[in-house]
């Protein structure tokens, strides 16, 4: 049964025909839009396509209960259209970023502002939300940032410590990497997508490998796809120790933050093993994997992951066993579930408000066809639940590994990719360690991209650290901050 | 009884800081291959073969005139040492790639087959920040990569603060800045509010591919091409991102203390 109709429905790394994609005028498909979004589909992408001088508007949904993905467009529009995000607030950067794109205005859009537009030498960041009273003071952070960590405007209302909103202003890491795709792929496109957030270079290097292998009607060979998904688990160990660890620091609890910070540093390590670098730059590539896990390596890659993890199951024993740690994180930062599932969290934050919510289980794709890590879930919402859910993922991410590294899969590592498809759009979702990655893909009747979207996890999960700090302490803005961890860089593309 | 696992768990795991620089450096991964090497006299007449698969245009050659390669735009893919036939590209495993002047980075004219190394800040400069540096880092554009292992170098393994080295929150405590990222147009004004907040004397380094030359996203209208144009710069460690032994031999070497533990 298609639920997602009358939307085009298909799976997660595939293709389908642009023609295929039903069109339905912008008042139509804002309202089909949110009909299923109310039916329990969630908003993954939602951009504009320049059609002369007017803009088709891209609506791309998941269903992830049914493991399915829908897709519609509207008649090219220009002008302005009735805004989603009043009734879904799910849609708000979307429209905002559609917006500045292509200048179509939401009517009704209760917060239209820049995204990342730069006026000038600056972000053009419009006049911030304020709170007005007598006791009400603001605090103003960034863009650069009191540790090594990428720049952001953060703006606080606080009534004495607490904090009652929090508005985030973004834009300074723009790079303008949208805009360089068009008329791609480019010989450096690759190079571009392994750092559209260098911390998660598996997650997006995998992300745009199985749009092109989609566009071109190819698979990427088994072993290259286990080798992505070992891959991707490594990454994930990386950055969930890391962020243990700097919660840890945050805290004061430094037997926990010194070990992680080592520990991190040894798995990236197991990442340089495969591949020379320790982000995994030069790994994965359309059509398969660059460099083979021969059965030495292997050997040395399964040895060490053994005494990396024994390293970080303790330290998160001690983090986990000090009452002194808990009680900082209980009940500080909280998003509660339904905020979650109306501002679309994903990742980890999302399933730490209990929702069962993770790519590799709902639309897998690739290797995880075949094996999937079970997902972790904790319901209660606060930091407390983001940092259980990472180190219930640390084990189970290093479960998986030992399993797969078991069991290695034979075959080729590579395979030729033929020429996309004209006039085809492909999307490919990668659950990466922040949570949903989605590249879609446009091409022309040329071949080549006539749009590529990106979107980071980090563009819905903002909205939810805005969301945690409300009622919360602005001393705690550290923790909740690092239980997060998102990306600049990501976001601002 | 926490407290005291805790503690015996600690004594028992020891020191974990490595022994460089007073013992060996802790080698590259195998894949890694380090700094690269272009012999320009092996390249016949006619061959752009590396040009033509460098993503960054970091190899380029003019008709008539011999191959260059600008390390400050490498990314260090590889693509050019797999292609060439005649074995003029070459990687050398060295992981010290740290110079002082932009020039440096550029290989090829005879003699000038691989980078020239930094030399240390001259005597009065040293004098000057003692037996400490501080540093205020700015990613202006970075992908959170070389961020990534900036940061690295403070944790236990490498503990920077041995060498007196720091990562300090305000501008007005450091000595220098250390810039990574292609210096976006939304972040120029931030990077200059910084420098200038920066007493004098003060050293500006350069991390990363982006931060030297636009790396990944050379060529972009959204960013400055690297730190250049806003900052002058000291200290250039190439890289995407470059390995952290990298950039601790940058620091140590522009600290002179590589030269001191040699004397």
């Amino acid at each position: 049964m298609n639920t997602l109709a009358p939307f085009f429905s298909f799976a997660n790394a595939s293709r389908v025909s642009w023609a295929s994609v039903p069109v339905f005028s912008v008042t139509k498909l804002v309202r089909l839009t949110g009909e299923l979004i109310r039916g329990g589909a969630r908003l993954v992408a939602w951009f504009g396509v320049p059609d002369h001088d007017e803009t088709t508007l891209v609506a791309i949904l998941a269903m992830d209960d049914d493991s399915i993905l829908g897709v519609a467009r509207s008649e090219p529009v220009s002008g302005s259209y009735p805004s989603l995000t009043p009734k879904y607030p799910q849609a708000h950067l979307f429209e905002r970023e559609a917006w500045e794109q292509h200048g179509l205005v939401p009517v009704g859009h209760p917060w239209l502002k820049p995204v990342r537009h730069t006026n000038g030498d600056a972000p053009a960041n419009a006049p911030f939300f304020r709170v007005e009273g007598g006791e009400v003071h603001e605090v103003a952070v960034g863009p650069v940032h009191a540790g090594v960590i990428e720049p952001g405007h953060f703006r606080f209302q606080c009534a004495g410590e607490e904090v009652m909103h929090l508005e985030i202003a973004l834009g300074y890491q723009h790079r303008g990497v949208e805009d360089a795709l068009a008329g791609g792929p480019h010989r450096g496109t690759v190079f571009q997508m392994e750092a559209v957030a260098g911390d998660s270079t598996i997650a997006h290097a995998t992300a745009h490998a199985m749009v092109m292998e989609a566009l071109a009607g190819v698979e990427a060979p088994l072993r290259a796809q286990w080798l992505r998904a070992v891959a991707l688990e490594l990454e994930r160990l990386a950055n969930h120790t890391g962020d243990m660890g700097a919660l840890a620091m945050d805290v004061a609890f430094l037997p926990t933050s010194s070990a992680c910070g080592k520990i991190r540093g040894d798995f990236l390590n197991l990442t340089a093993l495969l591949c020379g670098n320790r982000f995994g730059r030069g790994l994965v590539r359309p059509g398969g994997c660059m460099h083979d896990l021969e059965p030495e390596r292997l050997a040395t890659l399964v040895e060490r992951l053994k005494t990396h993890m024994a390293d970080v199951e303790q330290a998160m024993a001690w983090f986990w066993d000090a009452a002194s740690v808990r009680v900082r994180f209980r009940n500080v930062g909280v998003v509660h579930p339904p905020q979650a599932v109306n501002i679309g969290l994903v990742g980890p934050a999302a399933r730490a408000c209990g929702l069962v919510r993770d790519v590799r289980f709902d639309h897998p794709a690739g290797w995880h066809r075949f094996s999937q890590a079970p997902v972790a879930v904790w319901p209660s919402g606060d930091i407390f639940a983001r940092a259980r859910v990472r180190s219930l993922e640390v084990q189970r991410s290093g479960r998986y590994l030992f399993e797969q590294l078991a069991e290695p899969v034979d075959g080729e590592l590579r395979t030729a990719l033929g020429a996309p498809q004209p006039e085809a759009l492909a999307v490919a979702l990668v659950e990466g360690w922040r949570g949903e990655v989605c590249h879609v893909a446009l091409t022309g009747h040329d071949g080549r991209f006539r749009r590529y979207k990106i979107k980071d996890p980090s563009f819905h999960n903002w909205s939810g650290l805005a969301l945690a700090l409300r009622g919360t302490a602005v001393s705690d803005f550290p923790i909740c901050n690092k239980s997060f961890n998102l990306s600049y860089c990501g976001f601002d593309l | 009884m926490y407290i005291f696992d805790t503690l015996m768990n600690r004594m028992r795991r020891g020191c974990q800081t490595m022994a460089y620089p007073h013992g060996p450096a802790p080698a590259l991964p195998d894949r890694h291959g380090g700094a690269l090497r272009l012999d320009a006299s092996a390249c016949p007449a006619g061959c752009d073969a590396c040009a033509e698969v460098c993503p960054t245009g970091a190899i380029s050659r003019q008709p008539g005139s011999s191959t260059t390669l600008d390390l400050g735009r490498c990314l260090f893919c590889g693509a050019c040492t797999k292609t060439c036939p005649h074995g003029a590209v070459t990687r050398t495993s060295d992981h010290r790639l740290a110079v002082r002047r932009r020039d440096d980075l550029l290989l090829g004219k005879p003699g000038e087959e691989e980078l020239r190394l930094a030399e240390a800040l001259d005597k009065k400069m040293k004098s000057l920040l003692g037996r400490s540096l501080r540093l205020r880092q700015v990613s202006a554009g970075g992908c959170c990569a070389c961020e990534a292992d900036i940061n690295v170098l403070g944790t236990i393994g490498w503990d920077l603060g041995r060498f007196g080295i720091q990562y300090v929150a305000s501008p007005r405590h450091a000595d220098g800045v250390l810039i990574t990222g292609p210096v976006t147009k939304g972040m120029e004004l931030a990077l200059r509010k910084t420098w200038e907040a920066v007493p004098e004397p003060r050293i500006a380094i350069a991390l990363g591919a982006c931060a030297i030359s636009g790396g990944p996203f050379i060529g972009h209208p959204q960013h400055n091409g690297g730190a250049d144009p806003v900052v002058p710069i000291d200290l250039y460690i190439p890289g995407c991102p470059p390995h952290p032994l990298t950039i601790l031999d940058g620091f140590l070497r522009l600290l002179g203390r590589l030269e001191e533990q040699k004397g």
